[in-house]
């Protein structure tokens, strides 16, 4: 399956192909077909995570059971073994002796990424049966979803950067697609541009980033090629700094970074399933994956193992604590789950700042599972428990007495999130704060435990206003059916079990010694084995935001402080305007574009372009004038028609020979022998 | 003896067979000029025939004569059905093969 990696993607192409056309003639209306290539998707991605394991277990001869229970210190020897990707290419297009491919670079990053999206587009799958039951685009939404697993897998098996950027613009394209699903409403519509516009603005940088690595690395797009010549440095630092800080760019836009993070909050107009799929799992976490990808030129770029502060842990850093603020603000439960997801993406840009590359990749990996869980059971609360509202404070509350699964679910995956042990997240965040410590990003050390805070504060929140007090909607609330519940579940499991696949508190390092690179990737990564002291301290800061949440939500200690305290007012009302950000976009930058420039162009549009463009536009019809008259009329026209005339004249003359009169056939028969048999007296 | 004096003999039959075939308009005289041609033919085959002191001349006179029999009957088979349903023997009206 490693050779042939291209059939994972290939299948939801196909499916998507099959729902447009056929998906309305099935008794499902082409949901099956969705479901079976994406499950079909899913078991061959699974086949290639075992033989990926395999392939290194092989390598470092170490069998699983050996390296269990052992410190990272005795691994270390086997580390030094070198695992290649597989790589399979072929020559798309050629241009100018450039040759341009298009294949398949299948590493441990790969075959994560592989397992993570096909099963959370399965689950997915299944879930928006019962939640877009009776949808009135219910074929085309699952068309969209089987086009968004082609493209996402296409980047994630991308072998070159021109292909990732491939697959990387066609989930943008799914991505605003599926936000403005329901575009009747005009603001889902305007949430889906707001996606497509903010996120083309971080692409820009991508694509220069691309054909800056691209030069840098001696015109090649191939990844291995492009890592291998950063970390030799090759071309001199301030080209890969130049590269990097444009692919930076196109993290920040995908990935929801600060300042650009403003368009995912708004693409939860979507439906959940969107949300959960695009906006929580997997394409957002597309930027990480780039930066995963291309690591050695941000290694190289950013010169990470110097420590201090670089402009990728800033990003990430500045996003991780902004994020988590504006979570307190927010009523619609959909929004606090998606700032909360800006937030989570920040550790994991921070955690590839700080050179903690596995634990990022890790972190990835869990945290798809635990957001996609939260927000298909924000979904199933609105599908069944609020009366399709997200809004917090006015259609829910109590609803843990009627939704049981939902409401536990919904806890396991909050506890994840917000870093409590023994669950998922815990782990993942735990490293990446551990490796900002260890490398001397002491700062970012910090802001990964304020981060920490904030997380289980703003969940608690969620949580009281969600499923404590009493029921402030109207109707019947009531539990989920099993299409939707069963999701629930086996990503509940995934929360629960996922982070011990890198446990660092008992020795497992499976997931580093499975995944992690070893191939065209900085050696000098390293991984800090586990401190109790750093773990408590952890733990201790999520036990205080759930602590501080709990005294302010239950007990109401400190309520009204907003009214009292001015500073404090100022703070939320400026939280509660996001920071000002939209306006500064909307108002000062597209306002900015609009009016003056916008003007300007319109004038410079007028006079001077239209002048050049009319003046070429007479000559042409001057030219297009005298072909006209002379060489089509005369020459190509008098061409045809003589053609034609003689052609009519040939055939009036042959007309005689078709009178049907018999004996006229005879005679030219008897002329035909007659002048036959002359020819052979005289020839012969 | 001359054998030219049987070439032109057939020669000249010959010809009046193509003069009936193609100026005649009565199917039956047509066909009567078809058999005028093939006698033509056979007497050429008997003439070379006996000019060349072999019997296989006879022999292939021999089967023009059964053939002729046979179209005859085959052709005054077809101007008879001709005739029902174009009420005329008249060869002008067969014109249904005109494209």
């Amino acid at each position: 399956m490693l050779d042939y990696a291209w059939i994972i993607a290939f299948i939801p192409a196909v499916s998507f192909v099959a729902i447009l056309l056929l998906g309305r003639k099935f008794p499902r209306h082409g949901s099956e077909i969705g479901i079976a290539a994406v499950g079909a998707s899913f078991v061959l991605a699974c086949v290639a995570v075992v033989q990926w394991i395999n392939r290194v277990e092989n390598a470092t001869g170490a069998s699983a059971f050996k390296a269990l229970g052992k410190g990272f210190v005795a691994k270390a020897g086997e580390h030094e073994a070198v695992v290649k990707p597989v790589v399979h290419s072929v020559t798309w297009w050629q241009s100018g002796g450039l040759k341009f491919g298009a294949g398949t670079q299948i590493d441990g990053l790969a075959v994560v990424l592989l397992f993570v999206v096909t099963l959370v587009s399965l689950l997915v799958h299944v879930y928006s049966t019962a939640y877009m039951h009776g949808d009135r685009r219910y074929t085309y939404f699952y068309a969209a979803l089987s086009l968004f697993t082609a493209s996402m897998l296409l980047l994630v098996i991308a072998d070159n950067t021109l292909q990732l950027l491939v697959g990387w613009e066609l989930v943008g394209l799914c991505s605003f697609m599926l936000i403005g699903h329901w575009w009747e409403e005009g603001a889902n519509s305007n949430a889906a541009l707001k996606a497509f516009f903010t996120t083309r603005t971080g692409d820009v940088g991508l694509m220069i980033g691309v054909i800056v690595t691209f030069f840098a690395a001696g015109q090649t797009f191939n990844i291995v090629s492009i890592n291998e010549a950063a970390l030799a440095g090759k071309g001199g630092h301030a080209l890969w700094l130049g590269g990097a800080v444009c692919l930076l760019v196109g993290i920040i836009g995908k990935s929801g970074q600060f300042p650009l993070h403003t368009w995912l909050p708004d693409a939860m107009a979507g439906p959940t399933p969107v949300s959960a799929l695009i906006h929580a799992a997997t394409m957002v976490v597309a930027g990480v994956y780039l930066g995963a990808r291309v690591y050695g030129v941000f290694w190289q770029g950013f010169s990470i193992d110097a420590g201090g502060v670089n402009a990728m842990a800033l990003i990430g850093g500045v996003t991780i604590i902004i994020g988590a603020l504006l979570a307190f603000v927010q009523d619609d439960i959909k929004k606090v789950l998606a700032y909360s997801t800006i937030s989570q993406l920040g550790y994991m840009v921070m955690g590839l700042g700080v050179g903690a590359w596995t634990a990022a990749v890790f972190h990835l990996f869990t945290h798809a599972f635990f957001k996609a869980l939260l927000f298909l059971g924000a979904g199933s609360i609105s599908h069944s428990g609020s009366h399709h509202s997200f809004d917090m404070k006015r259609d829910m509350g109590g609803l843990r007495k009627y939704m049981p699964i939902t409401f536990t679910t919904f806890m396991i995956g909050s506890a994840a999130l917000a870093g409590l042990p023994p669950f998922a997240g815990f782990f993942s965040k735990d490293e990446i704060i551990a490796t900002a410590g260890h490398f001397g990003y002491d700062a970012f050390l910090y802001i990964g435990l304020a981060g920490a805070f904030l997380t289980a504060a703003y969940m608690t929140r969620a949580i009281y206003y969600t499923f404590f007090g009493e029921f402030r909607g109207h109707g019947q609330p009531h539990e989920s059916p099993p299409a939707i519940t069963g999701p629930l579940v086996v990503l509940a499991a995934f929360s629960v079990f996922a982070g011990w696949l890198n446990a660092t508190v008992v020795h497992v390092e499976k997931f580093q010694q499975w995944f992690e690179p070893r191939f065209a990737f900085p050696t000098q990564v390293i991984h800090p084995s586990f401190r109790f002291g750093e773990g408590a301290i952890a733990v201790i800061v999520a036990l205080a935001g759930v602590g501080v949440a709990y005294a302010y939500y239950w007990r109401g200690v400190g309520h009204g402080v907003t009214e009292r305290n001015p500073l404090a007012r100022l703070g939320y009302r400026f939280l509660l305007n996001k920071y000002y950000l939209d306006d500064l976009y909307e108002r000062v930058i597209v306002a900015g574009i609009k009016g003056p420039i916008a003007r300007a162009a319109y004038w410079t549009n007028q006079n001077l372009i239209d002048a050049v463009i009319n003046g070429v536009g007479k000559g042409t019809r001057a030219v297009g004038q005298f072909t006209y008259d002379v060489i089509d009329q005369r020459v190509v026209d008098g061409a045809v028609n003589g053609i034609a005339e003689a052609s009519g004249e040939t055939g009036g003359l042959l007309r005689y020979m078709q009178s049907g009169r018999v004996q006229w056939y005879a005679a030219i028969l008897f002329f035909a022998v007659a002048v036959l048999s002359l020819a052979l007296i005289v020839f012969s | 003896m001359q054998i030219n004096q049987f070439l032109i003999l057939s020669a000249f039959l010959f010809c009046t067979g193509i003069y009936g075939v193609l100026a005649r308009r009565n199917g039956v005289l047509v066909l009567m000029s078809v058999e005028l041609m093939l006698n033509a033919v056979n007497i050429n085959l008997v003439a070379f025939a006996a000019f060349n002191h072999s019997v296989s001349g006879q022999v292939f006179a021999l089967f023009v004569i059964t053939i002729a029999a046979a179209e005859v009957g085959v052709g005054l088979a077809i101007v008879l059905l001709i005739y029902r349903n174009l009420r005329s023997p008249d060869l002008d009206h067969v014109d249904q093969l005109k494209g």
